[in-house]
């Protein structure tokens, strides 16, 4: 087992600056970081999205490290082709890790996600989840949260915002027995890294989901995004858990959650909600902890 | 050498094996799946030393085989049809980024109405993708331009994806003998790929598959187009140092027959070739001087060896196995294109035929070449048979 990691023991290089995100970004805070962790022998995969957007502009790179832009879809295949690559060509221990939005992640690139995942081989894959699609414009992905608008799922006259929920990536990926998985939030830097950490060490595919607010997308200051990451998981709105050796752990199982409306009130993207919206997501937030409560603690 | 009884998909996989690719990444489908088997089980009994991903698709097979070779592994692929439509989003992806990936495509009729038969229509979507296309006549040719596949697709002045076309069942599963050269005599012929300086390494950080913006873009098109311009003068060479040391020649991309002092000729891509070379002999019995021109290669397309070839005809018929709906067989488009910038004004015809492996007979392509003389038929694109039976 590696060290605990926390802001002083991290390293002070820098394998991703100079890139175009937007001030407040969390992706690019969880990309950064994540990055310190992993360290330069890490080859990094990406999919269309704000990340590889921001990253890539001949002649300006912003990665430090081995970086490949993949087909939107195949963030997961190319990743695990990367592996397959290096480990053919003779290279002991290769490190290949991908990075996917949510939409990359739940909507396009969930086959070969699962795929990849099926083969066994040794992998990171980490997405960043902005709940949205944010580099095409914010319109809804499979991950947008009920009640968030988005310009393909706006409040309007007659259906306000998204009215689906959202996709639960980590037990999908948990389900095909995966070597680890885990949930995390730029809220909470030292659990994010201690599990990247987990993951570099795993001996098999492993997957982290990391939730990372969009102050562009969700209309909020780009001061408060890593506030807003710490508030989703103390109003029970996003859990921190993980999953190994074929168990569930919640980390952070509070006795009362936050109220949520204060959470929502700061972002744009759900200022149109009503007193019963909100009710609404406090009721399916508290059936969920009761599930995890009863199958995970 | 040793000679074995062996299928078109089957010689694809000795071609393979003698390769020694680093990884293969492949999906089944109807009918390039022999050709997948036959590699794993290389693999299985452990007499080919590599990757082999079992992946859940063919996007998933091409991202694999990007990935891979991105960091320098020598990489195999193989598809037909609707697998090649499904990865098609990943071909520009693998030669925007030269990497040399090798594929193997079954020619197969693209769906609906649903057809597993073989013809051409499945690779034309592909044209554009910035892929050596190469086609081939029969199981050995197969193999050996796996061959040379890989080192045309790692030559330093092409640095393109190759996919070697075999036609659906009529290559894929008949069986002939095949000549399987000694594996030590592959490996002075094919030497281990070169470690380039624009892939992924552990010495020299990359980033790859950039974006570039609405200046430089087209400066990285302008040099994949002479690259992949390139790829014809260096098959030529790859095919003369084939034949020296195997003893096998193939007449580089475009292949002649009795075109010494032919007037008129037909055009062929792939194994219709063999039934026009009969043809062409019995013509010649008649008296009728006639010849053959076997398209190896469509891209680049060989526009001057091409034009050579064709320089003393009177008349020229392409026989084309896809079609370009509401226009015309994509091949004649590409040939008169060719014959346009040389001003040589040659009486040409398109015939269509082979679509989803309908019978492409004797007399069809007889009757193809006899209209050349007779003008029996006034359409310049029509189908070898005008029958419609739907
Ligand atoms: C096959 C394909 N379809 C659509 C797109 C357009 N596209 C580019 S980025 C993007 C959205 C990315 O959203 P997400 O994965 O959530 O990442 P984010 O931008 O939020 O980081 C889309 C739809 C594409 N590049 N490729
Ligand atoms: S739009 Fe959102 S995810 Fe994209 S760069 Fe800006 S803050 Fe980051």
């Amino acid at each position: 087992m590696s060290q605990k990691l926390n802001v002083r023991n991290i390293t002070e290089n820098e394998y991703f600056y100079g890139h175009k995100a937007c001030g407040g970004c969390g992706e690019s805070l969880a990309l950064r970081l994540a990055l310190k962790v992993l360290g330069d022998e890490a080859y990094l995969s990406l999919p269309a999205g704000c990340m590889a957007a921001v990253s890539f502009i001949y002649p300006n790179m912003a990665f430090k490290n081995n970086a490949i832009i993949t087909p939107f879809a195949s963030t997961a295949a190319v990743t695990t082709g990367v592996e397959a690559g290096l480990r053919a060509l003779g290279k002991k221990k290769p490190l290949a890790v991908g990075f996917a939005g949510d939409g990359g992640t739940a909507d396009i690139g969930i086959q070969a996600l699962s795929g990849a995942i099926d083969r066994g081989e040794k992998f990171i894959y980490i997405c960043t989840d902005n709940e949205a699609y944010m580099n095409t414009g914010i319109q809804k992905s499979g991950l947008t949260p009920f009640g968030a608008a988005t310009t393909t799922t706006p409040a309007g006259r007659e259906i306000r915002g998204n009215i689906n929920f959202k996709k639960n990536m980590f037990e999908i990926v948990a389900a095909h027995g995966i070597t680890y998985a885990a949930t995390a939030s730029i809220g909470y830097l030292d659990d994010m890294i201690n599990k990247i950490q987990k993951a570099k060490d795993a001996d098999g595919p492993s997957y982290i989901h990391i939730y990372a607010p969009c102050p562009t997308g969700w209309g909020c200051g780009s001061e408060i995004s890593v506030d807003l990451g710490k508030q989703v998981v103390d109003n029970g709105l996003w859990y921190l858990a993980e999953y190994e050796n074929g168990e569930f752990k919640v980390n952070r199982n509070p006795d009362t959650f936050e109220p949520v409306a204060p959470y929502l009130k700061r972002q744009g993207r759900f200022k149109h909600l009503e007193e019963s919206d909100i009710t609404m997501i406090e009721s399916i937030r508290d059936q969920k902890w009761e599930y995890i409560r009863n199958n995970w603690v | 050498m040793n000679d074995k009884f062996l299928n078109g998909n089957e010689a694809v996989a000795y071609g393979v094996l003698l390769a020694k690719p680093h990884v293969v990444a492949a999906y089944p489908i109807t009918p390039q799946t022999k050709a997948v088997e036959k590699i794993s089980q290389f693999v299985q009994d452990g007499d080919l030393d590599c990757e082999y991903m079992h992946v859940e698709s063919e996007h998933s097979a091409m991202a694999c085989s990007i990935g891979a070779s991105s960091v320098g592994a020598r990489t195999f692929t193989a598809t037909s049809s609707q697998g090649l439509l499904y990865m098609l989003e990943c071909l520009p992806y693998a030669s925007g980024a030269r990497l040399p990936i090798v594929m193997m495509n079954a020619n197969r009729a693209i769906a609906t109405p649903w057809n597993i038969y073989g013809d051409q229509m499945d690779i034309m979507y592909a044209l554009n993708s910035g892929w050596v296309q190469l086609f081939v006549e029969d199981a050995q040719e197969a193999l050996d331009v796996t061959l040379q596949a890989f080192k045309l697709a790692e030559h330093k002045d092409v640095l393109a994806p190759v996919v070697v076309n075999l036609d659906g069942f009529v290559l894929t599963h008949t069986y002939e003998k095949v000549s399987i050269p000694a594996s030590s005599e592959v490996d002075a012929f094919l030497p281990p790929i070169a470690k380039y300086d624009h892939i992924m390494s552990d010495e020299h950080p990359m980033s790859m598959c950039i974006s570039a913006g609405n200046h430089q873009n087209q400066g990285f098109k302008q040099l994949q187009h002479e690259a992949l311009f390139n790829a014809e003068g260096v098959f030529e060479t790859i095919e003369r140092e084939f034949s020296t040391q195997f003893g096998r020649a193939y007449g580089g991309a475009v292949d002649s027959y009795r075109m010494d002092d032919a007037e008129i000729a037909m055009l062929t891509t792939g194994s219709v070739t063999g039934t026009a070379r009969v043809v062409v002999d019995e013509l010649r019995r008649e008296g009728i001087k006639a010849g053959l021109i076997k398209l190896r290669m469509v891209r680049p397309f060989p526009t001057k060896r091409l034009l050579e070839v064709v320089a003393d005809l009177k008349g020229l018929v392409v026989f084309d196995k896809n079609v370009s709906f509401g226009y015309e067989g994509t091949i004649f488009t590409n040939v008169n294109s060719a014959l346009m910038q040389s001003g040589k004004m040659l009486k040409v015809e398109n015939v269509i035929g082979g679509l989803g492996g309908r019978d492409i007979p004797h007399h069809e392509i007889k009757s193809a070449y006899m209209n050349l003389i007779d003008k029996k038929n006034s359409k310049q694109v029509r189908f070898s048979d005008e029958e419609v039976t739907a």
